[in-house]
């Protein structure tokens, strides 16, 4: 396909390049450490669920307990097995051991490594069929009821109580949304633990538990029967927590989760060591499971100048593409995020933003390109509001955006209400259906400013990425290339998470997840 | 033509101002709202009702539509007939000049002699930067360049879920005449619970008279800032110039221009 930008796809060849290695050195470190939500995860992924008398959710309080030990560097999948082997018990059973003071894992008589791998075994298989349920599930109602045409309608629900978040998702779905995403509690990234069981109390969005995540979708699968359409659900594979909530997804269904190599980093404070260790494991998940990544570009803009700093998120999105392909993840599960975040007083800004999202398209043909509706200059005005989000929606349409956050008028004043997301899902049908094949028809202007500034964008963002790859990720995210913000090495949330591995370390599950296509 | 120009002026009687539409005090107004009933004729009659309860006249339902089952929305025109005498208004300001970036600095050389220190985050459980990134990063907000661009003023920034008793020691590692907080989310009033333990705190520590107390948000009013004992408070269209315009006066006001430390204040 000709470009409709002019673009010169031996810089797009070149930025890719640089970006490929940047994630290569970093696999380096990656592949040598571990964490302990890393370790958390695993457990869960061998059914470990639940929580103690205090609340402590079991997957925790056996960690802590290696980790404590000393012993986290052998990793909790040793442990486990040892335990399996010695007890003849299952992990449920260990787990519930270890929370109710019965049993120290690390104090048992040792096994030898081959020997505790295979004990797993049986958990292991358990969770595999489980998980390929869900995606054969996943794929009959695909076949079955089908699903909406891209780009897929994406409304976000934040009342802060599961039970309403199902009132609002099931009425938007039947107003014509195609993706359900829960926000989450504000305050949940920096929790290092996954809260457990339904709840009903939460600060702008609703925790993230493996309960609510199954109350929703039973109530998606419900309203998406009932209106002949696959309503997918999305939440957040991100925070301190970021690969557990993947295996939470994976176990539950989830066709869409937040998840970026850096956005943690840059807008959690969370250790740079921590987060790349965890990205790994939670995407290694996020491939096998037919889930969309939504990778967090659009957050650069809105601490950065969307019109200066575009370049960065192309450079991002060509280093979360490169991570993805590390982790085996198809490229229509690439989720690359993007955002109409200009301020709109600018003097041709509509074709500013247009270049940006056609140029994110023809970079990226197969991803599943997620676009991001204006936040920083919504005003309360929400009749210019509405506006605004009409022209995110028109270039939408025509640059063939995957998924549609759509713009809420009423945003920066509260989180949805039931009418808003009527209201934005009408205004985006309407110019869905009305400019259907806009971008079929129209070309541009040779040297114009559509072509011209992509191809500025396009270079600057090779420029950036050749300097990443000669200084290397961290050192570029301590000096504040991303997002306008710094970020020390040895800084942030979680470091004391991270640690090296052992010499007997094993993780039974990247090699099996990472096995398909 | 000087008789023309006044009429509809003389009219308006600010004792009693109602809505305007296109012609005085017919107290025009649009609606928009959903009520939890579902969708028909009697949805339609109960939305009139319920705006004539309100106490409008002539109720018109100009369009409604079945948000989900059991759910209807509403638009809806009538006539308002309270009416508000604006002449007993009073609303709270933050007092003072307000001036822009450069004034500011050079005003601080002049009358303080010192550099200001401020130290800002968004507390607790809020995870939003963007109202405190909009005062002090240097970038700003629409234009208006943040504290960080300010003559004689050093500004910490430090970002977002800052819990409060780390905020207060910051403040006083670096000596800071002012605190400011942001709060983005209000939903169950959760900026207020925050920003009254910041307060509070500050009390506690015996330190509430020797440091400035500044909020700010998207829902902040200086009155509300007010209620809950705060020196200023910084709404909507507020940028870092009306921040470090208060700030600096008071700290002129207080006579803190000797006095960069706490410790003397």
């Amino acid at each position: 396909m000709k470009s409709k930008l002019n673009l010169d796809f031996n810089v797009v060849n070149s930025a890719r390049q640089h970006a490929a290695n940047i994630a290569h050195d970093m696999q380096d470190f990656i592949d040598r450490h571990t964490t302990v939500s890393t370790e958390r995860t695993i457990l869960r992924l061998l059914g470990v669920d639940g929580v103690d008398e205090v609340d402590n959710p079991l997957p925790n309080v056996v960690v802590d307990q290696i980790k404590d030990a000393g012993a986290l560097p052998t990793g909790a999948a040793y442990w486990m097995g040892n335990a399996i082997v010695q007890t003849g018990k299952t992990p449920q059973e260990i787990a519930e051991e270890v929370g109710a003071g019965k049993l120290e894992i690390t104090k048992l008589p040792t096994c030898s490594q081959e020997e505790a791998a295979a004990a797993l075994e049986p958990a292991i298989k358990a969770t595999f069929e489980r998980i390929d349920m869900q995606k054969a599930k996943r794929a009959e109602y695909l076949k079955t009821i089908g699903e909406g045409p891209e780009p897929y309608l994406y409304v976000i629900v934040a009342t802060g109580n599961i039970y309403e978040d199902v009132i609002q998702a099931q009425a938007a779905a039947r107003q014509g949304a195609d993706i359900i995403a829960v926000i989450r509690t504000t305050a949940q990234s920096l929790l290092d633990y996954v809260p457990y069981g339904p709840t009903t109390e939460g600060f702008g969005g609703t925790y993230a538990t493996q309960e609510n995540f199954r109350i929703m979708r039973k109530a998606l699968d419900e309203v998406g029967e009932e209106i002949g359409r696959y309503i997918r659900l999305c939440n957040y594979s991100s925070g301190m927590c970021m690969p557990e909530i993947a295996a939470m997804g994976a176990l539950e269904r989830l066709d869409v989760m937040l998840n970026d190599a850096i956005y943690g980093i840059l807008f959690r404070d969370i250790n740079m060591q921590r987060t790349l260790v965890d990205q790994f494991m939670s995407r290694v998940i996020i491939g096998y499971c037919g889930i969309i990544f939504n990778s967090g570009e659009d957050n650069y803009l809105t601490t950065d100048d969307a019109i200066e700093s575009a370049h960065t998120v192309t450079a991002s999105q060509f280093i979360n593409e490169q991570f993805a392909v590390l982790a085996n993840i198809p490229e229509n599960q690439m989720g690359l995020g993007h955002a109409f975040e200009m301020d709109p007083s600018t003097t041709d800004g509509f074709l500013l933003e247009l270049s940006q999202a056609i140029m994110a398209r023809e970079i990226f043909p197969n991803a599943r390109l997620k676009y991001m509706p204006p936040t920083k200059f919504m005003t309360g005005n929400i009749f210019r509001g509405h506006l605004q989000d009409a022209l995110f929606n028109l270039v939408a349409i025509w640059s063939g955006q995957s998924l549609q956050l759509l713009g809420m008028l009423t945003e920066a004043i509260h989180t949805p209400h039931m009418q808003d997301r009527y209201l934005s899902i009408e205004n985006a049908q309407y110019i869905f259906n009305n400019c259907k094949h806009i971008g079929d028809e129209v070309e541009f202007k040779e040297g114009g400013i559509i072509q011209s500034r992509a191809q500025e964008v396009l270079g600057k963002a090779d420029a950036l990425l050749a300097e990443v790859e000669k200084e290397g990720l961290f050192a570029t995210i301590e000096k504040g290339k991303f997002g306008g913000v710094k970020r020390p090495f040895d800084g942030g949330h979680g470091l004391e998470g991270v640690c090296v591995k052992g010499e007997n370390y094993f993780n039974p599950f990247i090699a099996r997840f990472m096995d398909h296509e | 033509m000087a008789d023309n120009k006044n009429t509809a002026i003389a009219q308006v009687d600010l004792t009693k101002v109602k809505p305007y539409g296109d012609a005085l005090n017919d107290g025009k107004m649009e609606l928009a709202f959903t009520l939890p009933v579902p969708y028909g004729e009697e949805a339609e009659e109960c939305a009139k009702q319920y705006v004539k309860a309100l106490g409008f006249l002539e109720p018109n339902v100009t369009y409604y539509h079945e948000l989900t089952p059991g759910f209807t929305f509403f638009v809806v025109y009538g006539s308002a007939q309270q009416t508000i005498d604006y002449t007993a208004i009073n609303v709270p300001k933050v007092e003072g000049t307000v001036m822009d970036r450069v004034e500011c600095g050079e005003w601080i050389g002049e009358h303080i002699g010192r550099d200001i220190t401020v130290v800002g985050a968004s507390i607790e459980s809020d995870a939003h930067t963007v109202g405190i990134d909009a005062i002090i990063q240097m970038k700003g907000f629409h234009g208006h360049f943040g504290l960080e661009r300010f003559k004689h003023v050093v500004p910490y920034n430090m970002g977002s879920q800052v819990p409060c008793e780390q905020l207060i020691a910051k403040a006083k590692e670096v000596n800071a005449d002012a605190i400011l907080v942001s709060q983005t989310v209000t939903q169950k009033d959760i900026h207020i619970i925050q920003l009254t333990k910041m307060e509070e705190l500050l009390e506690a520590e015996g330190l509430r008279d020797k440091i400035i107390l500044t909020c700010g948000g998207p829902r902040i009013s200086h009155e509300l800032a007010q209620e809950l004992g705060y020196d200023a408070g910084f709404g909507p269209g507020k940028y870092a110039e009306h921040v470090m315009s208060f700030i600096m006066q008071e700290v002129e006001k207080r006579g803190w221009q000797d006095k960069p430390n706490i410790a003397d204040r």
